[in-house]
């Protein structure tokens, strides 16, 4: 079966379950790392995540084929498709500022960092070397948002929870981050083999 | 040819990028002419929105204090945002308690105008501007004291509180090259808004004062600013003492006449002070309300007479004349101004005699 083919839906659970952005494909860390201290910006994180991850995927594909293609410009994908990325994170920014204030001073400089957070130039280059459809991208772009939130939340919640006991001091902050995530990562395997999308 | 194709493309589409950026910040950082409600009407003004609540009223000219230029980190610039806020913002929180919350104070700095705004300012900050006075009229009080009457440009007023002071600003002059400024307390009552006159005493190398003696005659033009200061009445309605020396009466001659101005049901007792007959000035006003008000009454008081004074009035120590004409300080109000030396000394005599330290009040020019 070709993978356009593979119904979006199943693109949409896999990329949460078994193609995780962070647990699976490690990608996306540092922004994963820094704010996953406290649950409600960890949470909000997540969805402009997934708010930026959906439209350029959107964007990128329309980009990808009615620009890049037809012009011979492949060689510059990589320049093209963080522009556009660039482009949107500040228009999410400005939209942010107007409708969202607070979340947005409670961000701060995470909100511009989402631009080099590399889950979304990697989401769009995985959707074309996997040369997905348009529709395949969109669910594709949710259902990654949608897993990166859900790894980034949880691993707030556990922050949380684990912030009145005692740690070995090397390991507090990053070290001990890395650890449950790697753990987390241990468990989402049990899902792999569910679903394949590429 | 690639490498035009390659140029041109690239080109083509970061121009594209920046026109949708520039639409964008058009539709949605643009928040059009906001109106900004000041203290129920008091005033109204229309600005651009888009800036903080701090810039967007110093622009028109009202200037809410801060010291760290809108970074949020002094605490400054709380005023009461009533309504047009939006929520609070992380950045607010470590300056304003539960109950500041509750009464709707907001860090100017950090509050956007992006649609109208009602607001609550003290009035007191809402007073503060900068007046380019002439100098009307100069009395030689004393020999080292002056009285200026600064006329304040045609069509503005000054709304201030009896006691409160204003910034005079010196010109550089001499060997003196900078322009320095100096507070003064108003001794003009507050209904007389159109000029102000302030006393002030040549202070020994003092670099305003020497400026004041030496450099202006009627007609210069003076800037100031104000007014300022927590110097005036709190409304408590208790009888008053008060207790001045040499340019110190001031203030308390604008209390002076404003109390009676306004006929308010207060007992009023004015202990001026001073070492012999030459320091002593403006008496025969301050004799004159005496006579016509019953409510007033007038201590003058040299502590070292010479002969030739002829001074029947009370002798010694300003502090002394004080305990003995004080009777119970109980329920009382003071308010002194002088120097350091003459307030301190005070403030145990009135203590002493039940005034409690709350309810002292004092501007100490050294």
């Amino acid at each position: 079966m070709s993978i356009q083919q593979i119904n979006p839906l199943v693109i949409f659970f896999a990329s949460i379950l078994t193609s995780n952005m962070i647990l699976s494909n490690f990608l996306g860390m540092c922004s994963y790392l820094s704010v996953s201290s406290e649950f409600k910006t960890a949470s909000g994180l997540g969805k402009a995540v997934t708010l930026v991850m959906v439209f350029t995927t959107a964007i990128n594909y329309l980009v990808y084929r009615y620009v890049i293609e037809p012009l011979d410009l492949v060689y510059l994908q990589y320049i093209i498709f963080i522009m556009v990325i660039a482009a949107l994170v500040q228009i999410i920014e400005m939209v942010m500022d107007r409708f969202l204030p607070d979340l947005h001073i409670k961000l701060g400089i995470f909100l511009p960092l989402i631009t080099v957070n590399c889950a979304i130039l990697g989401i769009t280059l995985f959707m074309v070397i996997r040369q997905y459809t348009f529709v395949q991208s969109i669910f594709f772009g949710i259902g990654s948002g949608v897993g990166w939130w859900l790894a980034i939340i949880a691993l707030a919640a556990i922050r949380e929870k684990m912030a009145k006991t005692k740690l070995p001091r090397g390991l507090e902050g990053p070290g001990i981050s890395f650890i449950i995530t790697g753990i987390m990562a241990l468990a989402f395997i049990g899902f792999s083999g569910i679903f394949t999308i590429s | 040819m690639a490498i035009l194709t390659t140029i041109l493309s690239v080109s083509a589409i970061s121009g594209v990028l920046a026109l949708v950026i520039i639409l964008a910040e058009h539709f949605l950082n643009n928040y059009g002419e906001c109106e900004i409600n000041i203290n129920n009407g008091q005033k109204i003004l229309k600005v651009e929105g888009g800036s903080t609540l701090l810039s967007s009223l110093a622009a028109q000219k009202i200037f809410i204090p801060s010291a760290c230029g809108g970074k949020a980190t002094c605490g400054l610039c709380k005023v009461i945002v009533k309504s047009g806020a939006g929520p609070l913002l992380p950045t607010e929180e470590p300056y304003l308690n539960a109950q500041q919350r509750q009464q709707g104070y907001r860090m100017a700095c950090q509050v956007k105008v992006k649609g109208n705004l009602e607001i609550e300012v003290p009035d007191e900050l809402f007073n503060i501007r900068e007046f380019n006075t002439t100098i009307e009229s100069i009395t030689q009080w004393t020999h080292d004291i002056k009285g200026l009457r600064l006329k304040l440009p045609p069509g503005e007023t000054i709304t201030f509180k009896a006691g409160q002071y204003v910034n005079f600003y010196s010109k550089p002059y001499a060997k003196v090259k900078e322009s320095v400024f100096r507070a003064y307390s108003i001794s003009s009552a507050p209904s007389d808004n159109q000029a102000i006159e302030l006393i002030i005493r040549q202070v020994p190398e003092g670099l305003c004062s020497t400026y004041v003696h030496t450099m202006l005659k009627e007609g210069d033009s003076v800037t100031i600013s104000g007014p300022y200061g927590e110097f005036h009445l709190h409304g408590e309605n208790r009888n008053l003492i008060m207790i001045a020396g040499g340019s110190g009466l001031a203030p308390i001659r604008s209390l002076v006449l404003d109390i009676l101005e306004k006929e308010l049901d207060l007992d009023m007792t004015f202990f001026f002070g001073a070492v012999t007959k030459r320091d002593l000035f403006n008496l025969d006003e301050l004799n004159d309300l005496q006579a016509r008000h019953p409510n007033f009454h007038f201590v003058p008081a040299l502590s070292k007479p010479l002969p030739e004074d002829n001074w029947e009035g009370e002798v010694g120590l300003i502090t002394d004349v004080v305990g003995r004409h004080i009777g119970s300080g109980e329920n009382k109000e003071a308010y002194l101004c002088g120097s350091p030396g003459m307030i301190n000394a005070c403030i145990q005599v009135l203590t002493k005699n039940g005034v409690t330290e709350d309810r002292i009040y004092y501007d100490k020019f050294a």
